[in-house]
């Protein structure tokens, strides 16, 4: 990171930074509380973050409580991840009317004006990355995506307070930003809070053109040497309360060879198919169409966000291919930590925790991964991974 | 990814169907027909045989349809379509000027451009011929020492496809056997699985290429004994279907295991992970 383009904010500075984004044109979004969680919701000022909240996250548990703490991210990650803002639950696809030679289909193409994200946290800054690859670069990206990740302002909050359920430093995605970020595009100003002895600051680095810009329309200090310390303390210390941890030596081969390992069929037992755990999971990208037509021979193609925990989602003609729940929570487990490297050349994982604390009976996906390491071989049939789409795999 | 400070102007069109009229259609069979669509306007790219198109019947829905048509051949596109639900009921009974979406080609091809010296060993099941047709046609006309076998079963005589191709593909010199799982009076040729066939086939297995469709469990048996004849299983290549929501790799539905298979496949080769993962693993 480079140092000279970093300065010390105050609350009034960040203050700034939503209005001078707003007055840029973006919609700026930041966490806010409601219905009893924190969330991406519109924020207008500094008053508008959650000040005080604290999150405590055990596995099927949630729970906020506020204090006199000064600071606005002293908390986790909430339910909803900033996945529905690149990438929304529903959209139209295209629209088509007439008929026969003179039928018309237009794209529907997405006009939200661009957003302004403040207050991401770096394992969700890599989940929009491992977004990037799956809808943003692809052969045929997603043009909502697309259009909506390359006009997006992201603006990242470093961790103070990860919660039990993280285990981001397994997944090199958390609690810092890491330095090898400098200069990717994905992300415009990276933030850490640092507060202690009356004070309360900012510490903001530029980490693109359009970063530096509007960190020079802020005005504020030049980040003294004190802050960067206190950053250093403050992360050492996150990441040192990192409880969970998962073990990702070998873990995708090992899976692949333990594809018949009893502990799918131990896991469906408690296993609810509800589909919690994909639609909290930042980087869960799957969807479906749907035709939807009027009297006046309007049809219009839908998509919404699908869940491989779906019965229909495997859908061929004559029945669905995963019909155990095992099978689905295979599916599931196998491409966040396995198969999505052969496909998309990462992990699908960036340790935020989500799926376990928003599992209604706390299914911990790092425990399950342990258990068939602990028994590697138990599961008698196992393919050779013959890296489809290459890659780095572990 | 780059950011650029504006939104392109115009969002990609691969998830937007261009129209395509019903320029002609053949019966093939009591529930199969084939479509041979046609450019409205603007065109899609043109296709390699195994490569799909992504078929939109207005008000119904779409489905993926692999084309059956020959690459490079003028005139409309064909495609064969087989009548078991809503979307693919409603492309069958399109009428000649009938308008669908269409979006593609998607996925690998059978890649036999190629293939001048080796044996090859097409075996269909069923509507599973379809998807073969435009390769067959192009391992009929080549020249060259290889041998072209083709196998094809179904369950009843009155569900063989193509007739007239395979009166053709023999007066071309290809070696072709069909055989239903069960005979109507008047059938006298072979009855049994299509995989009975390969016994009196004559091909020479260290140079043989396999090209296989049709229903899993047929392809898996066929796949097997093949490689058990002394095929190279990665010289099998099989085409494979799952449900299909995009077809551009991006909806997630199509997996099968380190596959997406719109895009890694729906021709995959045999072995490895596919042969391990095919019908048995996901129950
Ligand atoms: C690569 C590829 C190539 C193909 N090529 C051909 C071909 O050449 N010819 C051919 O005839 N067929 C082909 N198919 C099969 C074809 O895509 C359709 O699956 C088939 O036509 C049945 O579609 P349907 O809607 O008529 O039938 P249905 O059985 O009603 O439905 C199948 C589709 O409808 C949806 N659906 C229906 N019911 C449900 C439910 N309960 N829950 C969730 N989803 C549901 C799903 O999207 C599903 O894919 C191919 C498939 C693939 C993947
Ligand atoms: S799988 Fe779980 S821990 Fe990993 S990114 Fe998704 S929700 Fe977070
Ligand atoms: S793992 Fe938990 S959240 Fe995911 S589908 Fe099963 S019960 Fe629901
Ligand atoms: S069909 Fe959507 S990813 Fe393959």
């Amino acid at each position: 990171m480079n140092e000279t383009s970093a300065m010390l904010l105050d609350s009034g500075g960040l203050d700034r930074l939503i209005g001078v984004l707003g007055a840029r044109g973006f919609r700026t979004i930041g966490p806010v509380v409601a219905d009893g969680a924190i969330g991406p919701g519109p924020i207008r000022h500094v008053v508008d973050l959650p000040q005080g909240w604290h999150d405590e996250q055990a596995p099927g548990s949630y729970r906020l409580h506020r204090d006199d703490d000064p600071r606005l991210f002293a908390w986790a990650v909430g339910p909803r991840s900033w996945k529905g803002e690149l990438f929304p639950p529903r959209s139209v696809v295209w629209r088509s009317s007439g008929e026969g030679d003179s039928l018309e289909i237009v794209p529907v193409v997405d006009e939200a004006p661009p957003v302004a994200v403040i207050g991401a946290r770096p394992c969700e800054l890599a989940a929009l990355s491992i977004l990037d690859r799956v809808l943003g670069t692809s052969t045929h990206p997603d043009p909502v995506y697309r259009a909506r990740r390359e006009a997006a302002f992201v603006a990242v909050v470093e961790c103070s307070t990860p919660a039990s359920t993280c285990f981001c430093t397994s997944m090199g995605t958390g609690p810092a930003v890491g330095d090898d970020r400098a200069g990717d595009e994905g992300v415009d100003l990276v933030l850490t809070e640092l507060a202690g002895d009356e004070r309360h600051h900012f510490l903001v680095r530029a980490a693109s053109p359009l970063g530096g810009e509007v960190l020079a329309e802020l005005g504020g200090e030049p980040a003294p040497g004190w802050a960067w310390s206190a950053r250093d303390r403050l992360l050492a210390a996150a990441e040192g309360a990192i409880g969970r941890a998962l073990d990702t030596d070998g873990l995708a081969p090992l899976l692949a060879r333990n594809l018949d390992h009893p502990r799918w069929d131990e896991v469906a037992e408690r296993c609810l198919s509800c589909g919690n755990c994909t639609l909290a999971c930042p980087t869960c990208f799957c969807s479906s169409v749907e035709d939807v037509s009027d009297l006046t021979g309007t049809v219009e193609r839908h998509r919404r966000w699908d869940s491989c925990f779906d019965l229909g989602y495997s859908y061929v003609h004559g029945g669905p291919v995963r019909t155990s729940v095992s099978s689905r929570y295979r599916q599931w487990a196998t491409h966040k930590l396995s198969t999505w490297f052969d496909q998309f050349s990462t992990a699908g994982c960036v340790g935020c925790g989500r799926c376990i604390t928003w599992c209604p009976v706390g299914i911990d996906l790092t425990e399950e991964a342990a258990a068939i390491r602990a028994s590697d071989g138990a599961g008698a049939r196992a393919y050779a991974r013959a890296g489809a789409a290459g890659g780095d795999q572990p | 990814m780059a950011r650029t400070a504006e939104r392109p102007a115009k969002a990609g069109t691969s998830l937007v169907p261009l129209a395509y009229r019903v320029a002609w259609r053949r019966r093939e069979t009591a529930d199969v027909v084939t479509i041979a669509l046609e450019a409205v306007g603007e065109s899609l790219a043109p296709f390699r045989a195994g490569q799909f198109h992504m078929l939109t019947a207005f008000g119904v829905g779409e489905v993926a349809i692999s084309v059956s048509g020959t690459p490079g051949a003028p005139g409309p596109v064909e495609h064969t379509i087989r009548d078991v639900g809503a979307v693919s009921h409603a492309l069958s009974r399109l009428p000649v000027g009938g308008v669908v979406g269409a979006r593609g080609p998607f996925g690998t091809s059978w890649d036999v451009t190629g293939l001048a010296d080796e044996d090859v060993v097409v075996i269909a099941g069923g509507i599973g011929l379809a998807p073969l047709r435009g390769a067959v046609h192009q391992l009929s006309g080549r020249r060259g020492p290889g041998r072209l076998t083709v196998l094809v079963g179904a369950r009843t005589p009155d569900q063989l496809v193509f007739a007239d191709d395979v009166r053709r593909w023999r007066e071309l010199g290809a070696d072709v056997r069909l055989t239903v799982d069960a005979a109507t009076p008047d059938w006298g040729g072979e009855v049994g699985l299509v995989t009975s066939l390969l016994a009196s086939a004559s091909f020479d297995p260290a140079r043989t290429v396999g090209l296989l469709c049709g229903p899993e469990v047929m392809m898996r048996f066929a796949a097997a004994d093949l490689a058990d004849l002394g095929v190279d299983p990665s010289r099998i290549r099989i085409s494979l279907e799952r449900n299909m929501q995009c077809g551009a790799g991006i909806c997630g539905h199509c997996q099968l295991g380190p596959l997406l298979l719109c895009r890694d496949g729906p021709v995959v080769t045999y072995g490895g992970a596919v042969a391990a993962l095919m019908g048995q693993v996901e129950r």
